[in-house]
């Protein structure tokens, strides 16, 4: 299917989201829509798939002009999408979550699962897609769920995928995996539009691209460009890729974590055993597939869940179920995974939120009662020092963008006195030239000798970052490397094999 | 969905988003149009009216006016009752006599308010912090236990009884309060269920109490206490003669408002509140203590429903009886919708409170001249109520999310988290 986006504006108050936007994407070609977040992307495609209604211009699908009054409209003229967040039902199996909304039905409405069943056989084995359709979708790993996902669009007869910022949960390996898939599905003459803001991608697979930045479309590049070339386009700056990073002298451990086993939500030891150490001015990457443990690690050493078994100790000091209070106390800094969750309130004004695990410290309260004045003048200063783009120190946090929201977590604890500092996911959903940023103010503090975790599953981020790089799998340390290791070494420790050199 | 109604609905929640101020004037204006068409639709010489529609033209006039002068001295009443009279308020200006006429509208309107608002700034603070405190009532009911005990039992100099009978009053609502907040913060309980069904346990001690031998009043078979100590009673402001009941009790309400301001806009426990409120993931991670922030905010919220409680009683009918805080008079109640309709915010709720209890009093005064029924004054209440709810609503029903998202936000979490 051929489609062509004609002056697409789409305006929210005073703000310009899309500012006439012009797009083609032909039969067959993957069209990669390159730009930072809050850049317009995914207002674009939420216009495309009739979420959102345009303030101007067209949307032409096949020479003819549409309007798509909902996402069913979108679905039945046979565009499909792939969102961020899956939107599957984790208690359904793959068939029902892939005719959910159009389900194939015999007499009387009774659901026709055998229909469902030979369908997506039928769909899967065309586009080289393996999944069982009687598998529960909460049972199967991140890219067998983004799997289903194409499916379920396909199943519907899409012609043209859209697919956003898929390989944000994805293991190296299984990013080969959908390539292989984008590029089988555009053999067959789909159209793919594929959202992203990561260069490396964006070359292996691209036919051509489109680079957005403030809601207009800035240039269209080939896959042949550098990725710095790339990344001024999109940051509308020169940007410096590589993370430097001065030698810097290790000292005595900071963090000592010994036999540690931590139960999830399900009562499943999401760590067990792990024993690690963090040297002062050492970064220590932990790399790992998602849902490997390194988010019950993290959450543990935060005081956010309990231990079962195991000490943590930091400079020394046993924090093993100390609550968030003494820990932070003890001086450690932490980024959650989920800033949304567990680094935010969404509501409450910067300022606030800048001094949200500080509230009683001198001189932002005294005797019970705020000083609201010290607050907003401290705020001031680390809105400035950190570059957090706000109208002022008063606007509620979830109006800032992604980017701006992880900064707003980063500067807080930053700025505190801290011995040990633990970020998850650092840098996801943030464009580049808030990466470099994050990137630096880390190395900064290594510089400093404090003693760092790094839990990232950017690949690329762990190997920039990581004067060690241990990987995570299953709970377990699989192995500790240094970065000049090969991504396909990490890459199989990611996968639990654990038969290569360690370092 | 008609795309008349879905652009109808834009529009709505295009004008709504603005502010909340527009929100709730919308909501007042609606409310009354609603109570109009129930005037209208229930009062037989109304009917009659349109029915002269079928003889001829001429009906239609009449129709009008007989419509118009329903509603009109209808809500002309419940001003008239709540607010001010016009006529008796000129007459007091010009010749300096009859003021207390005049005022007793106002100052009836003011009696109800009082506990009224102490009791909803109580619901406020929970709602802020995310607890849905749905038992205010019976913590009402046993701050004014407590506090008739107090008040009864004890004689004292009014230095010390009256802020001993409203200590006491608070104290009350604490200890109804604490069970809730102590079984959810530390086995996890519901507080919707614990303290709905504590109501209940209240209010049959209530009726236990009233029959013992302590509290009942002497040479009685009937569930009423003694009346309070006169120095143990909140005195009409202007003094007993006057026959104006308004009390130095809305004193202790402005008080209130005041100290809720600054509790949730200056002190650091009203931050923890608040964040605790807004996301306890988040609170948890900064360090706050959820089981400490829960039970506290049950004790505030607690004392602040035994006070009103208590003022109530030593403020109107100086006693308590079997009826205190019972079926329409539970202000325990009608406080979580005020709470509501002020946003939880203390100047919210001070403005909900004088209306609703406007309302209630105006009601009453309405349905004396013209016989509708004070349970229109209820609707009119309600409906003002949803109309300020269904913004939130409709946005949430035609996912209308805009980019001024957090402009209009759920003024409660509702039942779960």
């Amino acid at each position: 299917m051929q489609l062509e986006l004609r002056g697409i504006t789409k305006r929210f108050g005073s703000f310009t989201a899309n500012d006439r936007i012009d797009l083609v994407v032909e039969p067959g070609q993957i069209h990669c829509l390159l730009g930072e977040n809050g850049a317009g992307k995914s207002t674009l495609m939420n216009v495309l798939f009739g979420l959102l209604h345009p303030d101007e211009g067209e949307i032409i699908l096949d020479g003819e002009v549409t309007n798509f009054a909902d996402s069913g409209a979108a679905v039945r003229r046979g565009i499909g999408m792939v969102h961020q967040h899956f939107m599957l039902v984790p208690v359904f199996t793959v068939a029902e979550n892939v005719i959910l909304g159009f389900e194939p039905t015999k007499s009387l409405g009774r659901l026709d699962y055998e229909k469902a069943a030979v369908d997506i056989r039928r769909v899967s084995k065309a586009f080289d897609l393996e999944v069982d359709p009687d598998a529960i979708i909460e049972e199967l790993p991140v890219g067998l769920q983004q799997r289903v996902e194409i499916l379920k669009a396909l199943n519907h007869d899409a012609e043209l995928l859209i697919l956003d910022e898929p390989t944000a949960v994805l293991t190296p390996q299984e990013i080969e995996a959908l390539m292989a898939i984008m590029r089988s599905l555009a053999a067959a003459g789909k159209s793919i539009l594929f959202i992203t803001h990561k260069l490396k991608e964006v070359r292996a697979i691209a036919d051509v691209i489109t680079v957005i930045r403030q809601g207009r479309v800035v240039a269209t590049a080939k896959p042949t460009d550098s990725e710095e070339q790339l990344a001024s386009l999109m940051v509308g700056r020169d940007v410096n890729l590589t993370v430097e990073k001065p030698a810097s002298t290790t000292g005595g451990n900071i963090l000592e974590i010994r036999d540690l086993v931590v139960r999830d939500d399900r009562g499943i030891a999401a760590v067990n055993g792990v024993t690690l150490d963090v040297r002062a001015g050492e970064i220590l990457a932990l790399a790992g597939v998602q849902g490997n443990g390194q988010t019950e690690l993290v959450e543990a050493l935060a005081g956010i869940r309990s231990v079962e078994s195991g000490t943590i100790t930091i400079n020394g000091r046993d924090i093993t179920n100390c609550s968030p209070r003494q820990i932070l106390d003890a001086g450690l800094g932490h980024v959650p995974e989920d800033r949304q969750r567990n680094g935010l309130v969404l509501s409450m004004s910067v300022a606030d939120n800048l001094v949200l695990n500080t509230p009683r410290r001198h001189p932002f309260a005294s005797r019970g009662s705020r000083n609201l004045a010290a607050v907003n003048s401290y705020a001031e200063t680390l809105v400035q020092n950190f570059d957090i783009r706000t109208g002022s120190t008063q606007a509620v946090v979830g109006s800032l963008s992604g980017g701006n929201q992880q900064k707003v977590i980063v500067a807080r604890e930053l700025s505190r006195t801290l011995s040990f500092f633990v970020a998850s996911q650092p840098t996801r959903g943030l464009d580049v030239g808030s990466i470099e940023y994050v990137h630096q103010q880390i190395v900064k503090q290594r510089g400093e000798g404090l003693g760092i975790l790094i839990v990232s599953s950017e690949l690329d981020e762990v190997m920039a970052l990581g004067d060690r790089i241990a990987v995570m799998h299953q709970g377990r340390i699989s192995g500790i490397v240094t970065p000049s290791a090969s991504r396909e070494t990490i890459g199989l420790l990611m996968a639990g094999v654990v038969e290569v050199a360690s370092a | 969905m008609p795309r008349a109604f879905t652009q109808f609905a834009n529009a709505w929640v295009r004008l709504t988003s603005k502010s909340p101020i527009v929100v709730t004037f919308f909501a007042i204006v609606l409310g009354l149009l609603i109570g109009a068409l129930i005037i209208i639709t229930t009062t037989p010489a109304v009917l009659v009216s349109w029915r002269g529609l079928f003889h001829s033209w001429g009906g239609l006039g009449h129709a009008l006016k007989v419509t118009f002068d329903n509603v009109g001295s209808a809500y002309r009443d419940m001003f008239s009752g709540s607010v001010v009279n016009p006529p008796e308020f000129w007459h007091a200006l010009t010749t300096g006599k009859n003021w207390n006429q005049a005022l007793t509208p106002i100052s009836e309107t003011l009696t109800y308010a009082t506990p009224l608002i102490i009791a909803s700034i109580g619901v406020g603070l929970a709602f802020q912090t995310g607890i849905f405190n749905i038992g205010a009532n019976g913590q009402a009911i046993l701050g004014g236990i407590a506090g008739a005990s107090v008040a009864t039992l004890i004689h004292l100099p009014m230095i010390l009884h009256l802020p001993l009978t409203m200590l006491a009053g608070i104290a009350g609502g604490m200890i109804a309060g604490s069970i809730p907040g102590l079984l959810k913060a530390f086995t996890g309980a519901h507080e919707v269920i614990v303290t709905l069904m504590l109501n209940y346990v209240v209010a049959l001690f209530l009726i236990f109490s009233l029959l013992s031998t302590a509290l009942q009043r002497p040479n009685q078979s009937n569930d009423i206490s003694r009346n309070f100590d006169p120095s143990a009673q909140l005195a009409p402001l202007f003094g007993t003669a006057s026959g104006l009941r308004v009390s130095w009790g809305i004193f202790i309400a402005l008080a209130v408002v005041v100290f809720a301001w600054w509790f949730l806009d200056r002190s650091s426990l009203g931050f923890d509140f608040r964040v605790t409120g807004a996301n306890p993931n988040a609170a948890r991670a900064s360090g706050i203590n959820a089981k400490a922030v829960i039970v506290m905010v049950f004790l505030l919220s607690g004392g602040l429903a035994g006070l009103a409680g208590v003022v109530q009683a030593s403020s109107t009918t100086h006693l308590i009886d079997g009826g205190f805080l019972i079926g329409n008079a539970g202000i325990g109640f009608t406080a979580i919708t005020v709470a509501l309709l002020g946003r939880n915010r203390p100047m919210g709720i001070l403005w909900a409170s004088l209306l609703f209890a406007a309302l209630g009093v105006g009601g009453r005064a309405m349905q004396a001249s013209t016989g509708i029924p004070l349970d229109l004054a209820t609707v009119i209440q309600s409906a003002i109520v949803l109309f300020v709810a269904t913004p939130v609503l409709v946005k949430e029903i035609f996912r209308l999310h805009t980019a001024q998202t957090g402009a209009v936000q759920l003024a409660t979490k509702g039942w779960s988290s």
